[in-house]
């Protein structure tokens, strides 16, 4: 169990406590938190195998990629943040229903 | 004979030290999402992307270490932090029905409940055993992309790989990262204006420390520019130190002038994306590619790119914290 396998493991994990998460719970900000966790996971995934295995250099092009997703991932979360403010405003409530909508 | 030795204890220790932060990212992720109280949630959600890039460091990855602990921490906490403040503000009335209702999806208990549980333990279940055996039937010893590019790294124009890759190989990449961040704001900005109950009173330390932390934030994101041309460094994660600024300068009760608000605020916004796509036009019209420069004084052009990157990077930020369109036609 060398060093890669245990992150690629980790950041298995963290993406599958994020789904979970964005599953069970109804408030929206808990949702972008859990978006966000999931996120976190899939990058380490990526960097954890882009990491040299015997004393090389580390592929730098899913470190490039890494540092594009957490610029897009906060872009993101910006927009999701203020439309749950919106929908706070228009409903009153920053979660979703408990029964479906008719 | 002794530095023989220490090689196999030294391993340990980093094995230990890596199952460790392994065990305390799981950790810290479970309790962020699991935990009853919104602001606890976030605070546990900045402390685990501050050890995020504690994993990026062990990882070898010090240029993602640097975006994620500036922007992943950093930014991303102010912004939960903000709408959580102005969630708060309109709750204030509804007080505590509503924060029990916040942890009822956990303790509330049905008839099918349990049924339900174990069909999203079954999920779960199953997504994570696909995930596992996804990752470990991957190839193993692939030298993936890392020979090329340190290959072709003279005419890239910069000594940094992680750089190269984003500004001159992947140029198509950063451009459309750079069109998001700005597509996000426009999103923000289309929900109209500042959100209204958003009035803070800095104590005295926060107005203190803010005139000291200013000028070396802003001097610090000149540095990670510069210096991202051959270490780890460059305009995101100056950009984002940069926004960190903007952040500290809003929440001591700045405001930019209105009279700059309009044009020159959007002009600036534009900044990056603009310089970047004009690059790319003016090779074409000398017979090149998009986005392809010349060896010569590709190091010259990354730099100018990079610097309006910067700049438009940390404004876009400042902005998306203020969470709306500042007004600029406002009479007194």
């Amino acid at each position: 169990m060398n060093t890669v396998y245990l992150y690629t493991m980790v950041g298995v994990g963290l993406f599958t406590l994020g789904l979970y998460a964005l599953l069970i719970h109804s408030h929206l900000l808990r949702k972008i938190l859990a978006i966000n966790v999931m996120g976190s996971g899939v990058f380490l995934v990526l960097v954890a195998l882009a990491a040299p295995t015997q004393g090389a250099v580390p592929d730098p092009v899913p470190h490039a990629m890494v540092i594009t997703g957490i610029v897009v991932a906060v872009s993101a979360t910006a927009l999701a943040l203020a439309l749950v403010l919106r929908v706070r405003t228009e409903t009153g409530r920053a979660e979703l229903p408990e029964e479906p909508l008719e | 004979m002794e530095a023989i030795s220490l090689l196999p204890l030294m391993t340990l220790l980093q094995l230990v030290f890596d199952t460790l932060l392994g065990f305390a990212l799981l950790w810290l992720a479970w309790r962020a999402l699991a935990s009853p109280e919104l602001f606890q949630a976030i605070v546990l959600f900045i402390a685990f992307g501050l050890l995020m890039a504690l994993a990026w460091v062990r990882l070898d990855a010090p240029d993602v270490a640097l975006a994620e602990a500036a922007i992943g921490a950093g930014l991303t906490g102010a912004l939960l932090l903000a709408t959580l403040a102005r969630l708060e503000v309109k709750n204030r009335a509804k007080s505590e029905l509503e924060k029990k209702h916040e942890v009822r999806v956990i303790t509330e208990k049905s008839k099918h409940q349990t049924f339900f549980f174990l069909l999203r333990m079954l999920l779960f279940m199953v997504v994570a055993t696909g995930l596992v055996y996804a990752v470990l039937t991957l190839p193993e010893n692939t030298s993936g992309l890392a020979m090329p590019v340190l290959e072709n790294l003279e005419s890239s124009g910069v000594s940094n790989p992680v750089t190269a890759v984003l500004l001159n190989y992947r140029g198509y990449d950063t451009l459309l990262e750079l069109s998001v961040l700005l597509l996000a704001l426009l999103g923000v900005w289309s929900f109209g204006g500042i959100p209204k109950p958003y009035r803070s009173f800095p104590g005295p330390v926060l107005n203190m420390l803010s005139r000291l932390l200013i000028p070396l934030l802003i001097m610090v994101a000149g540095y990670l520019l510069w210096v991202g041309a051959h270490a780890p460094g460059g305009a995101f994660q100056g950009g984002s130190v940069l926004g960190a600024a903007g952040v500290l300068l809003l929440l001591v009760g700045w405001r930019l002038g209105t009279r700059f608000v309009g044009l020159p605020l959007r002009i600036t916004l534009v900044f990056g994306v603009g310089i970047f796509v004009s690059a790319g036009v003016v090779f074409i019209l000398l017979g090149r590619q998009f986005l392809e420069y010349p060896p010569s004084f590709a190091g010259v052009l990354i730099l100018l790119i990079e610097a309006a990157a910067t700049l438009s990077i940390g404004i876009t930020l400042a902005a998306l914290f203020l969470g709306g369109r500042p007004e600029f036609r406002r009479h007194k």
